[in-house]
Order: structure tokens, then C-alpha cells, then sequence
């Protein structure tokens, strides 16, 4: 009779993602660069924030940003049209960017002329949430018409983000959205978390989300 | 297609099992205990699925994988007391002892390999 012996192994599993963005985060920390690792599901306006983001800020600081995309170019040609340095990581399938990936974006950039990295994530709330990118904040949008539940069916992303942008706040008129139970779900999970809202279509409420990104990026630099 | 980011975790999950049994001298893996909290998303049918296929001609093949779920707990800001709770219930959420709705997620984001068994 064979033995079964027992092997205690209590090991993080993704510890190597884990590692890899620690790397990641040194090495943003010595050229002083403030990354943000921005989710949401598809179509709630990640890439029109970051075009508000960067045309409001762009005589303050140097903006690039990675892509993380199925398989396409679109949003990337979007942002390389509006002059901004973008680059494009086509996950080949994968629902999420982890850090490896966001590790061979950021060698396309030139960190030296950079202030601020910005990550357009695969649009999804289930799979980014659970992996590290070496970013320095994590941001989630949710937008009106999606609905309040969301949190309540993907607690993990509302309570890693350090910033909930309620985007599409012109379509609150009329809806049954009810912002305060949206805001007490996703507080119960994350009492840290900042909360805005906005409109990136009529541009209401959009400065509060520049003002936090300049905010972050000046504490990162002076931190 | 779609790749699941169970595909990715279970990538991660054969590494780690293949490094241990190895460093303990092990000819076969027959079982895997991993500990997951509450709050993962992760489908188990799929993660086994997947690790049947990529551990395919290793030691790790044929391992059954066994999934303990930690419950998602908070923590209570006024007292302190530990309770389990679900996040994904419509109805507040408050601590049983003292009825303060301020609290801190203290399990549910887990996600490590406790054990493995070989031969």
C-alpha cells in the first residue's frame, strides 16, 4: 500500500503576478510615474474619462496611456489621434491585463518623460478585479444604465478600487437608479472608497474626476 | 473565445503544486486543497476543468481539486465583532451585537493553496 503524505504548501496563488507588480511599482516609484488601473464594463465610458483626463490636464502633466483590448486597435488609435502616447496590449483572448502584460506596455513608454500612466483594462468586472497590475490606484466606473445592483453581483471589484466614478448621470432623470442604496452597498464592502458622479456627455461633475487624478498624481510625486 | 481568468489562476495553481511536490520528492500528486474566499468569482467546475488539461503529462495529473470557500466576513468599526455576511444581499447590512452598519471586509479575498497530498 502506498503512502499519500501530506505537504503543507499555504502559498498565495498569483503570487508571481503578485511579484511581478511589485516590480512594476519600483520601478514607476523611481521615475516618480503615478499609474491608474481603470475598469469598468464594457461601454461605460472608460476611454471617453481618459480623454477628459488628459485634455483637461495636459498642460500640467505628461499623460500616456496602455490599452488593454481583446483584439483591437480602436481605442488606442483613438487616443495616438488626440496625440496622446498609447500603447495597445491585445490580451489574445485573455478577459484581463495582468502584470506581465502591463509590464510590456510600459516598456514601449519612455517612463523618463512621463508623470502619469493610465491602464484602460479589458472592459469586465470579474477577472481585473482579481489581479495586481502594479498600478499605484485602482478605479472602477459603473455607469447609470447598467444598474445599481452591480455591486451586489461583483462585490471583489467595488471593494479593491480606491475611486467608484458613476458615469452617465444624464440618464439618472426618469431611471429607477437609486444612487444612495448603490452608494451604501459598495461603502459596506469599501468605507475607503472615494465616490463621484458624473456626466462625461455633458461634462457635469467631470472636474471632481480631474481634480482626483491631479490630486493623486502630485501626492504620488511628492510622496 | 473568451479565456477565463479561471484558465490564468489555474495556470498559476499548477506551478505552485508542481514546485512543492517536487521539493518533496513526490511521484504523484493525488490531491489539492485550495482555500478561496467568498468574494472570488472563480467557477470550480472550470478550474478543475482546466487543470485536468494543463497538467496533462506531469505529476499533477489526474489531482483532484478540492475548494473550501471562506466566507466573506466583516468586521464591525464599533465594536469590533466578527461576523459573516453576504455582499450580494439587496437588504443592509448591519453587526448583529450593536447594530452599527460601519464596518470593515475582514475574509473573502483569499485565494491560496493549503495542502497537497502525494505519493
Amino acid at each position: 500500500m502506498v503512502e499519500v503524505r501530506l505537504i503543507e504548501v499555504r502559498e498565495e496563488l498569483l503570487a508571481e503576478n503578485r511579484q511581478e507588480a511589485g516590480d512594476i511599482r519600483a520601478e514607476l516609484r523611481r521615475h516618480g510615474v503615478f499609474m491608474l488601473n481603470l475598469m469598468s464594463s464594457p461601454g461605460s465610458g472608460k476611454t471617453s474619462l481618459i480623454l477628459r483626463a488628459v485634455r483637461a490636464l495636459k498642460d500640467a502633466f505628461r499623460i500616456a496611456v496602455i490599452e488593454g483590448d481583446i483584439d483591437a486597435m480602436v481605442d488606442a488609435e483613438k487616443m495616438v489621434r488626440e496625440g496622446i502616447p498609447a500603447v495597445q496590449i491585445r490580451t489574445g483572448g485573455a478577459c484581463h491585463l495582468d502584470a506581465p502584460m502591463v509590464a510590456a506596455g510600459l516598456k514601449e513608454l519612455d517612463l523618463a518623460a512621463l508623470d502619469c500612466v493610465i491602464i484602460e483594462n479589458v472592459g469586465n468586472l470579474v477577472c481585473p478585479a482579481e489581479f495586481d497590475t502594479g498600478a499605484a490606484r485602482r478605479a472602477v466606473i459603473l455607469s447609470v444604465p447598467e444598474g445599481d445592483d452591480k455591486p451586489l453581483k461583483y462585490p471583489l471589484i467595488f471593494s479593491v478600487c480606491d475611486l467608484l466614478v458613476i458615469n452617465k448621470t444624464d440618464y439618472l432623470e426618469g431611471s429607477d437608479f437609486d444612487t444612495e442604496a448603490l452608494k451604501e452597498r459598495v461603502l459596506r464592502l469599501n468605507p475607503g472608497i472615494r465616490i463621484l458622479l458624473l456626466s462625461c456627455r455633458t461634462g457635469e461633475g467631470v472636474s471632481e474626476w480631474t481634480r482626483w487624478l491631479a490630486g493623486e498624481i502630485e501626492a504620488f510625486r511628492n510622496s | 473565445m473568451l479565456i477565463m481568468h479561471e484558465l490564468a489562476v489555474t495556470e498559476s495553481l499548477l506551478q505552485v503544486v508542481l514546485r512543492h511536490a517536487n521539493e518533496g520528492g513526490a511521484g504523484k500528486v493525488v490531491s489539492i486543497s485550495v482555500r478561496i474566499g467568498g468574494l472570488s468569482d472563480l467557477v470550480n467546475e472550470w478550474v478543475q476543468r482546466y487543470f485536468d488539461h494543463l497538467s496533462r503529462g506531469t505529476i499533477a495529473e489526474g489531482a483532484v481539486i478540492r475548494i473550501e470557500r471562506i466566507p466573506t466576513t466583516f468586521r464591525c468599526d464599533q465594536c469590533g465583532h466578527v461576523f459573516p455576511a453576504d455582499p450580494r444581499t439587496r437588504e443592509a447590512i448591519v453587526c448583529p451585537l450593536c447594530s452599527s452598519a460601519e464596518m470593515t471586509l475582514a475574509t473573502g479575498r483569499e485565494c491560496f493553496v493549503q495542502q497537497i497530498e502525494v505519493v
